[in-house]
């Protein structure tokens, strides 16, 4: 067994940022991930950094427009201080030696975004998540901080009090990819979920492979409710073959979208006739469907993204990763012809629920990054929000957990936060086919640290025991029919039926899932193991998702229903929760704080 | 052990593959539409049938696994795929390991050529495989892991080695003196950050490490993606100098700049295209001016 202060669980931006906050402060901490950290997702993010730096500019403006993003289910206490600590953060990142893009005075650069009522994203030309990452990771080297990488996480090690708020994780169990041993790795202080995206529970999404949510279900099912999970951003410019990301940054330079008969439909259409192109993302995502439902779509599938009227040299300076990006995986030179786009599963709003020191209501659980939910985006996530994001909840779950004294946070959690019961109707049962199983450490007497790290590890080796020598079908087709009706039944348009359709075959699914083996006998490099792992998480993110979606019945930010064409404040400024409750998944909800420091948001009229 | 042995073709597999149907709503304006397209499709399909009757591709797959019985002595596997355009030799791995057999190994994650976890050794040279089409390569395909890499399974190396060589040269920004303000970031001219900016590119693939003869007879060489790296802080202003003199110091070392000999494989093979020699060769110079300076 490996002993440490803190644990970080995953090594992208927020598990960086975690870490490194931790060793300020004086704690042992590593790092355990399965991939190298260099390897992360956050390496792909493309645009930027979103901070108040500039006079004219302040950090009220950037909480304002995070909060009309958030289309008002973000909660404020997270939204201001996200907003408050983020300037700090990025001229930290500066120091740390960030390669930003400079003005001619030397100063680092800032750009417009979308839903930014100021210029207010500071960029590495188009790669600013690759130079975040690398320059992160340096600083973690710097520090000596010790990383098991290529070690999977596969559980945490939690008692198993009744109620969710009595437990304690005391660590987690991990999975040598490389020598297939296994092992318990006790935390003193607390265990960071940093472990990224769940993209891969869609078919089109710009998500890494590895991005497979493993952090949220591993919290769900130790009894950590999940919060808004309906909330996924469909990013309006991925390419059409393959779901990679075209960075907002083109549109924000100045790039135009086209439908098929060369108008310029963010305008000519009337979907943002102020913002146009920079309009929110969930906008702009919808409005091209729109074009695409209506006929009006390339090849009817996608729409035109034109750069070539800023030049080359702007694009060469500012943007010239996306050329590579088009030309490599979609053939296309941006400088010659416009870019095919179209919307692409981009960003899980919901997530973890955790306050604004990432604590879980699990004692010494945390969790940072996109697999937390604050909640800080609500219903929409702005562009250039997610990296700031990180580093300031990165560093405050880094910093609480090593023990340093933070002020007290406002936003509840657990299921005492909850105001009301959920009523939501799915059409079968949903959760674990085997309800109350080992998916809490299910030694009745298992309060004692070493005990319960002990009889989580050997719940794991039994897994894995089981997987590799029974017989049964491969993973790979199970994974295949939850995302495919995953993206057609829970995309950027939703209906009742089709959420109905998903949970249907998700629950098959679910079953096929029983069934699963690894054919692989070996213990070195074992993927076929790791990714089997994978989508029994994946599923149960998937059926999360769907159920908070059947649940909302109005059209807030991402969240779009049919049946339900209006935004309904009287009733759904909540946010829907959902607790694993043994298998036996409850939905909940609770209240959204808009009670900011400086003023009380008020609900108004989205428009762009 | 090594990469190069003989082929052994043990298997061989063919599948077919059928498109599913899409349904969409259509109006008049799309249902025109489709048919003029549907009449351009057809005569593209004929003019494609005579250019190109094939529509499967056959990897030559090295295999090897050190504990698994008949995979102990390595050996290439074949696998027949079915083409698309556009397609991927990662995502031909992918459909391989999917479809025919789960134990075949390789690492992958972002599949856009940022996490530089898929440098491979295809049709005989280092190549990221998320962004090497297939139509680029002769058939059949042959795909190994990176040469000069101890083989964990599969395509799988080990890179601890690479890692090590990358943390020799101290790969972390630490300026003689940061501002005291929190809120004042360090100046850096443009002109600067365009010297740098090909540098910072690199995404630690092993690529370059892979194609370089003299990493491959010296061990300890510091190879050209760490002296990269050594370049990307040496160059940036925002150091200072003493820091830089501890840099140069540490390129100059015995397994440092002067093992290069100007080969260029390195730059060849970068997917990021990372002026990787010339780089090795102006640390060369700072040094020698350098050195001149103390005389």
């Amino acid at each position: 067994m490996y002993e440490h202060d803190v644990i970080v669980v995953g090594a992208g931006g927020a598990g960086l940022r975690a870490a490194i906050a931790a060793d300020e402060e004086g704690a042992d901490v590593a790092l355990v991930t399965k991939l190298h950290p260099v390897r992360s997702h956050t390496g792909a993010a493309e645009g930027g950094i979103n901070a108040a730096l500039q006079e004219g500019d302040s950090w009220d403006l950037h909480a304002y427009d995070t909060m009309k993003g958030s289309d008002y289910l973000g909660d404020a206490p997270a939204i201001d201080t996200f907003a408050k600590d983020a300037p700090e953060e990025v001229i930290q990142l500066e120091h740390w030696g960030m390669p930003f893009s400079r003005e001619d005075d030397g100063r680092v650069s800032q750009r417009p975004f979308g839903g930014l009522s100021y210029p207010r994203t500071t960029y590495a030309g188009a790669e600013t998540g690759h130079h975040l990452l690398h320059t992160m990771y340096e600083q973690a080297v710097k520090r000596g901080i010790e990383v098991y990488d290529e070690w999977y996480v596969t559980q945490l090690a939690v008692t198993d009090h009744d109620d969710p708020e009595d437990r304690v994780c005391h660590g987690c169990v991990a999975y040598d990819i490389k020598s297939g041993e296994i092992q318990g790795f006790r935390a003193n202080n607390g265990v960071i979920l940093a472990t990224g995206g769940l993209g891969q529970a869609f078919d089109h999404t710009t998500n890494a492979v590895a991005n497979t949510g493993d952090g949220c279900a591993m919290a769900y099912r130790a009894g950590v409710p999940m919060e808004d999970m309906e909330m996924i951003q469909f990013h309006p410019t991925t390419l059409p073959s393959t779901g990679v990301l075209i960075s907002e940054g083109v549109r924000g330079e100045g790039g135009i979208l086209y439908n098929d008969d060369e108008e310029r439909f963010m305008f000519e259409h009337g979907y943002a006739n102020n913002e146009g192109e920079l309009a929110s993302r969930d906008v702009v995502a919808r409005a091209e469907l729109t074009e695409v439902n209506e006929g009006r779509g390339v090849e009817d599938e996608y729409v035109d993204l034109d750069m070539r009227h800023l030049g080359e040299e702007r694009i060469l300076d500012r943007l010239e990763n996306i050329l590579h990006l088009a030309e490599d995986f979609e053939g296309v030179d941006g400088l010659d012809e416009p870019m095919p786009v179209k919307p692409g599963q981009h960003y899980a709003m919901g997530g973890i629920e955790c306050d604004e020191n990432g604590e879980t209501c699990i004692d010494g659980l945390y969790a940072a990054g996109e697999t937390a939910c604050v909640s800080l985006h609500g219903a929409n996530r702005l562009g250039g929000n997610a990296l700031p994001e990180l580093l300031v909840f990165g560093a405050r779950a880094g910093h609480h957990a090593a023990g340093k004294d933070m002020k007290t946070a406002e936003i509840q959690t657990g299921p005492s936060a909850k105001s009301e019961p959920g009523d939501v109707q799915p059409p079968v049962e949903p959760g674990a086919i085997d309800a109350g199983s080992d998916d809490v450490a299910a030694d009745g007497a298992a309060v004692e640290p070493k005990a319960v790290l002990e009889s989580t590890v050997e719940q794991e080796r039994q897994r894995v025991e089981t997987l590799i020598e029974s017989d049964g079908i491969n993973h790979a087709e199970v994974r295949a029919d939850v995302q495919e009706t995953m993206t057609e039944n829970v995309n950027v348009f939703r209906t009742e039926a089709g959420l109905e359709k998903a949970l249907q075959d998700l629950r098959t699914a679910r079953k096929e899932y029983e069934n699963v083996a690894v054919e692989d006998p070996s213990r070195t490099y074992n993927t076929d193991l790791i990714h089997t792992i994978e989508t029994r998480n994946i599923l149960d993110v998937a059926e999360a998702i769907t159920l908070g979606a059947l649940a909302r019945e109005e059209f807030r930010g991402a969240h779009w229903r049919a049946e339900h064409q209006e935004r309904k404040d009287d009733e759904w400024i909540k946010h829907t929760m959902l607790a694993w409750n043994e298998g036996t998944p409850e939905l909940y909800y609770k209240p959204v704080i808009l009670e900011g420091d400086e003023e009380t948001y008020e609900p108004k009229v989205r428009s762009y | 052990m090594s990469t190069q042995i003989e082929q052994q073709e043990t298997e061989t597999e063919a599948d077919e593959e059928t498109e599913p149907e899409v349904e969409s709503p259509g109006d008049r304006r799309r249902a025109q539409r489709d048919e003029r397209q549907a009449q351009e499709q057809a005569q593209r399909e004929v003019e494609e049938e005579t250019l190109d009757d094939e529509d499967t591709i056959t990897l030559k797959v090295f295999r090897y696994d050190p504990e698994v019985e008949g995979k102990q002595e390595p050996r290439f596997d074949d696998f027949r795929v079915p083409f698309h355009k556009g397609m991927t030799i990662l995502d031909a791995l992918i459909y391989a390991r999917d479809h025919y057999d789960s134990s075949l190994t390789f690492r992958h994650s972002c599949r856009q050529a940022v996490c530089g976890s898929d440098a491979l050794f295809v049709n005989g040279r280092q190549r990221l495989g998320c962004k090497t089409q297939i139509s680029e390569l002769d058939d059949p395909i042959r795909i190994e892991p990176l040469p000069h890499q101890e083989v964990v399974k599969d395509l799988v190396v080990d890179m601890e080695h690479f890692y090590d060589q990358m943390e020799a040269v101290e790969p972390y920004f630490d300026a003689d003196e940061t501002p005291d303000d929190k809120l004042e970031e360090q100046r850096q001219t443009r002109e600067n950050r365009e010297k740098v900016k090909m540098s910072t590119r690199c995404i630690w693939c092993g690529a370059c490490m892979s194609s370089c003869n003299i990493a491959a007879g010296d061990n300890e060489y510091l190879g050209p993606a760490a002296i990269n790296k050594a370049y990307r802080f040496a160059m940036d202003e925002r150091e200072g100098e003493n820091r830089k003199q501890e840099r140069l110091r540490i390129i100059e070392q015995e397994h440092g700049v002067w093992r290069c000999q100007t080969q260029f494989s390195c730059t060849e093979v970068c997917p990021k295209d990372i002026p990787l020699t010339e780089h090795i060769q102006e640390l060369k110079r700072e040094a020698v001016k350098n050195n001149l300076k103390f005389w």
